[in-house]
């Protein structure tokens, strides 16, 4: 029992050290780079909201798109017909009442269903909103998307300031400080007594049930919950993006979703942070430097799905623990 | 505590359940036997709610419950096993218990504080599994244990669920033979010290008339004989239909 606390311990230390280093990254990357770094933190927060239904609840959606896009919306929304209410601390709290609603309402008829069924459910749905937002060209602006100035914060204005200007600056820090308190807030939720449910269910749900679980009720409360967070990694990425299309909402956006949760890997909490981050990368990188790009991105997949099931970070854990055992090895072996 | 009452149920032609009388005293253990097919399973499938009878009643302490759901009956105390363990695969032995407790005392709605922190419920967990020698294997996953461990630990959930009334399906099925006595001695000495009512499937004789009170002896959805395990061994009857012994 000294050990686990121990381990735990430590493994908040890593959290904060490495808390601590991402509050300078601005310094040592270009700008270039640190918008990528902060596309990559707000799919971290999608990846987090995502595995709680993939990993915990286990549940494989193909259209969290829809949330994503319903946060995004939201935020683009605002910025064309309420311009006066466009700051921060509204847009946020719109965006997660936004994906809280269109989750509730997508999440109940899925939840009546599991496996491939719950996912093609879950792709229909979004991809139903797709064609809303696609076709109603006068409201949201079809295939042109919306255009998402930079927002006012808190009375504070950043009129004049150039988009890069303002991602380096304050911006990092409030996305970083979201980041922040949605792995917080996550990492509580799945080792809660609700998480637990919640991984009963993903283990055996006639048990789940027979333990007095009422199991689509908590299937639900994950996919909302998922939904939210999805949502708010949705508002978070415009303002680095600066533009919102239809697209957000289609099943090849909730694709890569799926992908980057695989990447980093699924049965791990920190899994999708790190797919998250890689995918950005990887994709970027790939898109600068062929027109194959997509070749790169399905070859990872499959070198993925044969090779590191658990993804990369199920790799370094296995690589950490095999280490350790043959250390414990040595050790009794001298 | 429970009474059925002249309950039946058909598929079709087949006379599963069939005018089923049966009484269970307070911290009673009786087990069923019969041939395969004689309805035992189709009767705790009855008592737990998993199917709705044709006809007759279920009183559970004098609680019409004959058409209650599943979830209702657990709220009122019917735990059950199952003959295929059903347990949480990837999840450790303390969780499997402790996630009964939590849901027991509704607290899986709590969301943001960490299992560990409901030290109360940690405990409690934790002692359930010492009373059926699990203890020690608490940080392991399913994975890791035996088939009579995994026996017990599904009587366990049923048994933190504060069950009054537990269905055991086949407790020892699947165990291998050199554990089988271990097995229901863990789990008989848990439920006698809590004074549970218990209804037993079993085939194999030896356990029936080592650990029940009281046997029923179902052929074809009907109770044949009931009484003391010395006794129904004896009955002539029962011999040439479940045992295929003629003398």
């Amino acid at each position: 029992m000294r050990l686990k606390e121990t381990i735990k311990k430590t493994r908040w230390v890593i959290y904060a050290a490495i808390f601590i280093v991402l509050l300078f990254i601005p310094r040592f990357l270009s700008i270039f780079n640190l918008m990528l770094f902060e596309y990559g933190l707000t799919f971290a927060i999608v990846g987090l909201g995502f595995n709680l239904l993939l990993g915990y609840t286990g549940l494989l959606s193909f259209g969290h798109g829809a949330y994503f896009a319903a946060g995004a919306y939201t935020v683009g929304m605002i910025a064309k017909y309420l311009p006066e209410a466009y700051r921060l601390e509204i847009l946020i709290p719109a965006a997660l009442l936004f994906s809280l609603i269109i989750s509730i309402i997508f999440g109940f008829l899925c939840v009546r269903h599991t496996k491939i069924f719950f996912s093609i459910l879950a792709l229909s749905l979004s991809m139903l909103l797709y064609a809303l937002l696609f076709k109603l060209y006068h409201i949201t602006g079809g295939s042109d998307g919306l255009r998402i100035p930079l927002p006012a914060a808190f009375g504070f204005s950043f009129k004049g300031i150039r988009r890069p200007e303002f991602l380096s600056g304050t911006y990092y820090y409030f996305l970083l400080g979201f980041f922040a308190v949605s792995f917080v807030v996550m990492k509580g939720i799945v080792s809660s007594p609700f998480g637990k449910a919640l991984q009963a269910i993903r283990d055996n749900e006639v048990r789940a049930e027979l333990i007095g679980i009422r199991v689509r009720r908590y299937r639900l409360y994950a996919f909302v919950i998922s939904g939210m967070f999805v949502g708010l990694g949705g508002a978070l990425w415009t303002f680095v993006n600066g533009h919102v299309t239809a697209d957000l909402s289609h099943w090849v956006f909730s694709g890569e979703i799926v992908y980057m949760t695989l990447l980093g890997g699924f049965g791990i909490f920190e899994g999708p942070v790190i797919g998250a981050i890689l995918f950005t990368y990887l994709k970027l990188y790939a898109m600068g430097n062929t027109q194959y790009w997509m070749f790169v991105i399905g070859a990872t997949l499959i070198v993925l799905v044969m090779l590191l099931p658990n993804g990369v970070a199920g790799a370094f854990v296995s690589l950490f623990s095999k280490l350790k055992r043959r250390k414990a090895v040595e050790g009794s072996a001298c | 505590m429970l009474t059925v009452d002249s309950l039946k149920k058909h598929f079709g032609f087949v006379k599963a359940v069939d005018n089923v009388n049966l009484e269970i005293g307070e911290g009673e253990i009786v087990s069923i036997i019969g041939t395969n097919g004689a309805g035992k399973t189709t009767l705790v499938n009855l008592i737990s709610g998993y199917l709705k009878p044709d006809s007759g009643r279920i009183l559970f302490f004098d609680k019409d419950i004959t058409f209650a759901s599943p979830y209702v009956r657990i709220k009122l105390g019917v735990g059950r096993s199952f003959q295929l363990i059903q347990l949480f695969g990837k999840t450790t032995v303390l969780d499997n218990v402790r996630t009964a407790l939590f849901s027991k005392y509704g607290m899986i709605r709590k969301g943001l504080l960490p299992a560990e922190r409901y030290s109360s419920v940690t405990d409690e967990a934790i002692k359930i599994l010492e009373n059926f020698n699990l203890a020690d294997k608490r940080n392991l996953t399913p994975t890791g244990l035996s088939e009579g461990d995994l026996k017990i630990l599904d009587v366990a959930i049923a048994f933190a669920l504060k069950s009054k009334l537990l269905l055991l399906d086949e407790p020892t099925s699947g165990v291998a033979t050199s554990d089988k006595f271990k097995v229901m001695d863990s789990i008989i000495s848990a439920i006698k010290r809590e004074k549970i009512s218990t209804l037993i499937i079993e085939h194999d004789m030896d356990i029936v008339s080592g650990y029940s009170d009281r046997v029923v002896v179902m052929h074809e959805g009907r109770v044949m004989a009931q009484g003391k395990p010395s006794e129904i061994m004896e009955d002539k009857e029962v011999k040439a239909i479940v045992f295929g012994i003629v003398s």
